[in-house]
């Protein structure tokens, strides 16, 4: 079973902060880590493989540095990994992104399954799986907390706002996970050690036969307005005393309030 | 003299605090409050490869030295005082098979408490043997291709939970010190059981069992380097010990100052912060500083061993210094905390708690204080 894994890195999401003056993400400082929807999907591959046999590589599309997350996926069991870099993929909105990222994936060739996190904790958009399957022209599962495979059939069970749904598909197909549909491992020392001797394959526009007017900001139809931290217009609220006493005090304001 | 670390010894420190801060520090109070074998947390060292750090390649390991060893111990022990009491009885037993064993016995003892598999103990103390390595009455009778153990030891750290123990005996308990055998020896041996789980002051969450050898046979190919030179193993194997001793110390107490410094900037008395109060820098000044040069001092003993030369004068010196400065050091956190540092809310009680140990495991200070004289007087003889 050959699966691609395509994954992002981002700013550790716990010291993410806004410039107020230019509306953009504030960089400097701040360790960069893979998205962690993305180290479900690399989770749910390296099971695969180590169930089914075959071979896991990991995608990614970014700036020299972001070798550093191919190769902890590396040392989380994926066993090749290529990054995408080149200047003009700067910029890049969710459908350049998908276009490049599918580039990519074409010129890897052959895979029976395509896993990505359900979203980047930075852009927050999930736009990008379903532009890359749309771009591949394959089918695409969102959301996926379960997944059984049969033969050539991916049955997976979709985490939807109220309810669950279950959905099959024909291989190949682009799957995306929610954080519950595993516990991704920690690498070892000694997976880490050997992933940082392995080879990175770092291709350019031109490898990926990538045309320049689809890439970057000239192949990006989004554009960024504005960025801003939101700010908490309503203040909450706390009712304090005894459970039974706050309870009534809440449901009282609640049908005031016209809400039950 | 370099403590410097490579970037890939680095990497590892990196992914130890990771482990540590995410999921070690988080349970640690409840782990000691419990006072039950941190199973999980020991699953995830493994996991990750801890165990291995100072172990031949050829033999599972990672082929790092004791200098490494050392700062994850202290990563260790800073984030889960129990999971680092652990790691250092584990070496007790790994270290002798990988210095004195055969290649057969590295194969069958040492690859699994490498990969951290099995977890290893070390038997030497008993009710009237402690200090006095020389007194052990465990006594080893040789009958054929197997030897005959009887007697009992007390205060074994990971007793009942290891699977692998190295255990002094004594051919001839007359002869004292040159009666001395080391023997590996499973768990499930027959005749060898577990007895009482010593309930104590601090360390709560370490088992310190007493292991009972009742007519317990074992094969003469589980004797760990020469029968009568037991003394030898056990000697190598506390000089090992005395720096993750120190080590373990190193980091207890940098999790006492860590919280005390913090604690120290928090608290307003009299309009403002305690740590203006030049009482309290004092206080926070002079445990850095004996930190500091605690952890010089291990870093010397490990250093030392890594490079081949006589560590044994300095590794008491730092299980010593370190002991004695972890419990000063936690004392004090206690005292800048005041009402609450006594109280189970905030763990430095438990950090005072487990302080004292340091002094009195693997050595207490006086027998440290009488090795690095004797080892002095030796350097110095007139």
């Amino acid at each position: 079973m050959n699966i691609i894994v395509c994954i992002k890195q981002v700013p550790d999401t716990s010291e993410v902060r806004i410039d107020p003056e230019t509306n953009t993400i504030i960089r400097e400082g701040v360790p960069s880590i893979i998205n962690p929807f993305d180290e479900n999907a690399i989770e749910q591959a390296v099971q695969l493989v180590e169930e089914f046999g075959g071979k896991v590589t990991v995608l990614s599309m970014g700036p020299p540095q972001a070798e550093a997350a191919l190769r902890e996926a590396m040392a989380m069991g994926c066993d090749e990994a290529v990054l995408v870099s080149d200047r003009c993929f700067a910029a890049s909105d969710t459908l350049a992104t998908s276009y490049v990222l599918s580039a990519a994936i074409r010129r890897i060739g052959e895979y029976d399954l395509i896993f990505t996190g359900k979203q980047a904790f930075d852009g927050d958009t999930a736009q990008v799986p379903p532009g890359i399957a749309e771009q591949l022209g394959i089918p695409q599962v969102t959301f996926a907390i379960g997944l059984e495979v049969e033969g050539k059939k991916a049955r997976v069970r979709r985490l939807l706002e109220d309810e669950f749904e279950v959905v099959e598909a024909r291989m190949p197909v682009l799957i995306s996970c929610v954080k519950q549909m595993n516990d991704p491992r920690r690498p070892g020392i000694k997976a880490k050690l050997a992933a940082k001797k392995k080879e990175v394959t770092v291709w350019d526009s031109a490898c990926i036969e990538a045309k320049a007017c689809l890439c970057g900001f000239d192949g990006s139809p989004t554009r960024v307005v504005r960025t801003f931290a939101p700010t908490r217009d309503i203040e909450g609220e706390k009712f304090e005393g005894e459970p039974a006493e706050c309870a009534v005090t809440l449901v009282e304001r609640l049908i005031g309030e016209k809400i039950i | 003299m370099d403590f410097t670390f490579t970037e890939d010894e680095q990497m590892i420190i990196d992914a130890v605090h990771e482990l540590g801060s995410e999921e070690l520090q988080p349970h640690a109070s409840e782990v000691a409050e419990a006072g039950e074998f941190p199973y999980e947390a020991i699953e995830m060292c493994r996991e990750m490869d801890i165990f291995a750090i100072p172990v031949e390649e050829k033999w599972g390991g990672l082929g790092f030295g004791f200098l490494l060893w050392g700062a994850i111990g202290e990563l260790l022990s800073y984030y889960c005082q129990t999971t680092g009491s652990v790691f250092g009885a584990h070496v007790l037993a790994q270290y002798p098979i990988m210095e004195f064993g055969t290649d057969e016995q590295k194969e069958k003892y040492l690859i699994p408490l490498t990969s951290g598999e099995h977890i290893g103990a070390f038997g030497l103390t008993e009710p009237n043997a402690g200090s006095d390595a020389g007194a052990v009455q465990t006594k080893a009778e040789l009958h054929g291709d197997k030897y005959i153990l009887n007697g009992t030891k007390i205060f074994i750290s990971n007793g009942g939970v290891a699977e692998t123990y190295v255990i002094i005996a004594n051919l001839d308990p007359s002869k004292g010190t040159r009666g001395l055998t080391a023997f590996i020896i499973e768990k499930g041996t027959p005749g060898f059981e577990f007895g009482k789980d010593e309930k104590k002051m601090g360390w709560d969450a370490l088992p310190n069992r007493e292991l009972i050898f009742q007519d317990c046979e074992v094969p003469v190919e589980n004797v760990l380097y020469k029968p009568g030179r037991g003394f030898r193993v056990a000697m190598g194997t506390l000089g090992v010990g005395r720096i993750g001793m120190a080590v373990g110390a190193v980091g207890l107490a940098q999790a006492a100052f860590d919280a005390a410094i913090l604690y120290a900037q928090q608290r307003e008395q009299f309009g403002q912060r305690i740590a203006e109060f030049q009482a309290i820098q004092f206080k926070l000044a002079d445990m850095a500083t004996e930190i500091e040069a605690s952890r010089l001092l291990y870093q010397k003993s490990a250093w030392l061993k890594d490079q081949g030369e006589k560590f044994e004068k300095i590794a008491s010196m730092a299980k010593l210094f370190s002991s004695e400065t972890v419990s000063r050091v936690t004392s004090q956190a206690v005292q800048i905390h005041g009402g609450v540092g006594y109280t189970r809310e905030f763990p430095v009680e438990r950090y005072m708690r487990d302080a004292k140990l340091f002094e009195i495991v693997e050595g207490t200070s006086e027998i440290q204080r009488g090795i690095i004289a004797n080892l002095l007087l030796r350097e110095n003889h007139i």
